[in-house]
């Protein structure tokens, strides 16, 4: 089991400590990866906004350097994965698109793709790829009567027809995970909604509503702490948590209070593997992690 | 077979809260969930409240929340949903005001539409006939709306920021915006840089994915971003998050999270006071990565970047 790592911008930027705990949990798990040192931007679905083939081209050299390696892609961050899959659908199912792009490629790079590699995230690989019940014997310390709320990030869900792992009208695999650790998924319905990361600067009233939103109904339900597989989502979660409280204060919940520690998923993983919260880069988090 | 079918059903202006009621119905092959609620409306529950006309998914009124996503019912086979979900709850449309069980307000939805100016206002001299033949595949779909509001219910901005357009009219406003006969689509796209216009959009895929009409309005909405930004309307500070993101990527390779926040912001000082705080936070928690990276494929990625502006100049 071996994968071309494409660590993403942010794992590689402001959430390190994604990258930190991922090289953690793979190489205790065995999994083998080959990183793309010198990978670029997926787009984040920003640059093809305004020039699709452009963002087509930028992930064709991804995937043809992988394909070159022989092998499949392990993405850390739901953008990327949403992103960088979205685009290897549509080359790989699109002749008549692969061939342009392909053309703008090898005339820039010396490169060009055939459509033979597969996109995953850590995520689906644990699940599917590894497997729960091979994971079960490095679960050392079980995080038993933990509550924690699932968070997929909307790219790992929409469009159903280019991320089609889980059913994105009642997805299970974090649940999974979450179950495989030893501590219980929490039942909410903005699990599956949207983190308001994309807002963050231009319009942070939506985003600071959405984060709110979402922190206020996990709580309600339970949920102790706060699991997703994007980095995107953590930064809205975790960074905005403070403001999106004073906002819920200003709107009439006087007393709405937001404590809620939001972890990266490989995070996760580790503390129930045994590491602890500084092995984890936790202390990076603005929201703090808390002993749990 | 037989599935239990539970109902939200609630109504405000005799008060008292929504409740939940169960109903047991026959599943057969083919069987919709609207005609499931009709027999029960019929043989079981003659208060049971819903709307419904064409039965055929078109005239788009028995939009309702199926185990939490926003479908027509009429077009909701019973036996697979049950099957996908293990359970089938039914609810009123959300983020709109319930008038009793599943039938709601719909006044939030046209408000929007009527807002957006939705017919052509006609230019003083007439089409050329040519260009109206290839009109349909221009419009990418987007006059496919039958105007359930499956998409605005759905829309997570609308959800927090109820002033925003939403999806439904966006698409439509982009309807607009490429009919030949139109004369104000200059005016029309100013209008939607507005905050509660396109740029509100969080490009969630919620309203591609519950279009029962695979209208695609998130879609539409991109390409009125597009066209903004190819018709000079490039310096509001949601337009540069595209514009500096790309400057960003081109020339170090990769998302650089201390230059784009400063250059979406640079001129909008206010904004930059909002982010700066935060930012010297993250720089504490040693989330502020260093902000020169060299990345050995850099050449390549440019050429990439060349390649395709060099497509687009021509």
């Amino acid at each position: 089991m071996k994968y071309a790592l494409y660590p993403g911008c942010a794992a590689k930027g402001a959430a390190p400590e994604l990258y930190q705990a991922t090289q953690k949990v793979i190489d205790r798990l065995g999994i083998a990866v080959t990183e793309l040192t010198d990978f670029n931007c997926c787009g984040a679905g920003v640059i093809s906004e305004a020039d699709p083939d452009l963002a087509y081209t930028l992930n064709a050299r991804t995937l043809a350097t992988a394909e070159k390696w022989g092998l499949n892609i392990m993405t850390l961050c739901g953008t990327c994965q949403g992103v960088l899959g979205a685009a290897n659908k549509a080359l790989q199912t699109d002749e008549a698109l692969r061939e342009r792009i392909n053309k703008a490629l090898y005339t820039a790079t010396g490169l060009t793709y055939q459509g033979s590699v597969m996109v995953k995230h850590l995520q689906w690989i644990l699940v599917k790829d590894f497997g729960l019940e091979r994971l079960q014997p490095f679960i050392t310390h079980p995080l038993t009567e933990l509550s924690v709320a699932p968070f997929y990030g909307c790219y790992m869900l929409r469009p159903a027809s280019t991320t089609g792992f889980d059913d994105w009208e009642d997805p299970s695999s974090l649940e999974k995970l979450i179950r495989g650790v030893g501590a219980q998924p929490v039942e909410y319905e903005g699990r599956a909604k949207c983190c308001g990361f994309p807002v963050f600067i231009e319009r942070e009233e939506i985003a600071l509503g959405m984060v709110g939103e979402r922190i206020a109904d996990a709580q309600k339900k339970g949920g102790e702490i706060m699991v997703t597989p994007c980095p995107l989502c953590h930064m809205s979660l975790d960074i905005y948590q403070s403001r999106a409280e004073e906002k819920l204060r200003s709107t009439g919940q006087a007393d709405a209070t937001l404590n809620m520690p939001i972890l990266h998923l490989p995070q996760l993983l580790g503390l129930a593997m045994g590491f602890s919260h500084s092995e984890l880069g936790m202390n990076r988090h603005l929201t703090a992690t808390g002993a749990f | 077979m037989r599935v239990q079918l539970t109902v939200r059903k609630s109504n405000p202006e005799r008060g008292g809260l929504p409740y939940f009621q169960d109903y047991s119905v026959e599943a057969g092959r083919g069987t919709s969930l609207l005609s499931a609620l009709l027999k029960i409306k019929e043989e079981v529950d003659g208060t049971l409240t819903f709307r419904a006309s064409c039965r055929a998914a078109i005239c788009g009124s028995c939009l309702m929340q199926v185990n939490g996503i926003q479908k027509l019912a009429c077009k909701t086979p019973l036996q697979e949903e049950f099957r996908r979900h293990g359970k089938i709850t039914v609810g009123p449309m959300a983020n709109m005001p319930v008038i009793k069980d599943l039938v709601v307000r719909m006044d939030p939805f046209w408000e929007k539409i009527k807002a957006i100016t939705p017919y052509v206002k006609q230019k003083p001299e007439p089409s050329p006939p040519e260009q109206l033949q290839n009109l349909h595949e221009q419009l990418h779909n987007a006059d496919g709306c039958i105007m359930c509001g499956a998409c605005l219910s759905a829309c997570p901005s609308f959800e927090v920021s109820p002033r925003f357009l939403g999806p439904a009219a966006l698409a439509k406003s982009y309807r607009f915006q490429v009919d030949p006969r139109d004369g104000t689509h200059a005016d029309r796209l100013q209008a939607l840089q507005e905050p509660d216009g396109i740029w509100d959009c969080v490009r969630c895929n919620f309203c591609v994915q519950v279009c029962p009409k695979d209208v695609q309005p998130m879609e539409q909405i991109i390409r009125l971003r597009r066209m903004s930004l190819t018709t000079g309307l490039s310096q509001s500070v949601p337009a540069r998050h595209i514009t500096e993101f790309i400057k960003v990527v081109k020339e170090e390779g990769r998302l650089n999270e201390v230059r784009l926040p400063i250059l979406m912001t640079w001129g909008h000082w206010g904004k930059m006071l909002r982010i700066f705080p935060l930012g010297l936070k993250m720089l504490f928690h040693g989330k502020v990565p260093f902000p020169f990276k060299w990345l050995p494929g850099r050449q390549a990625i440019r050429a990439i970047f060349d390649i395709q502006s060099k497509r687009n100049r021509v």
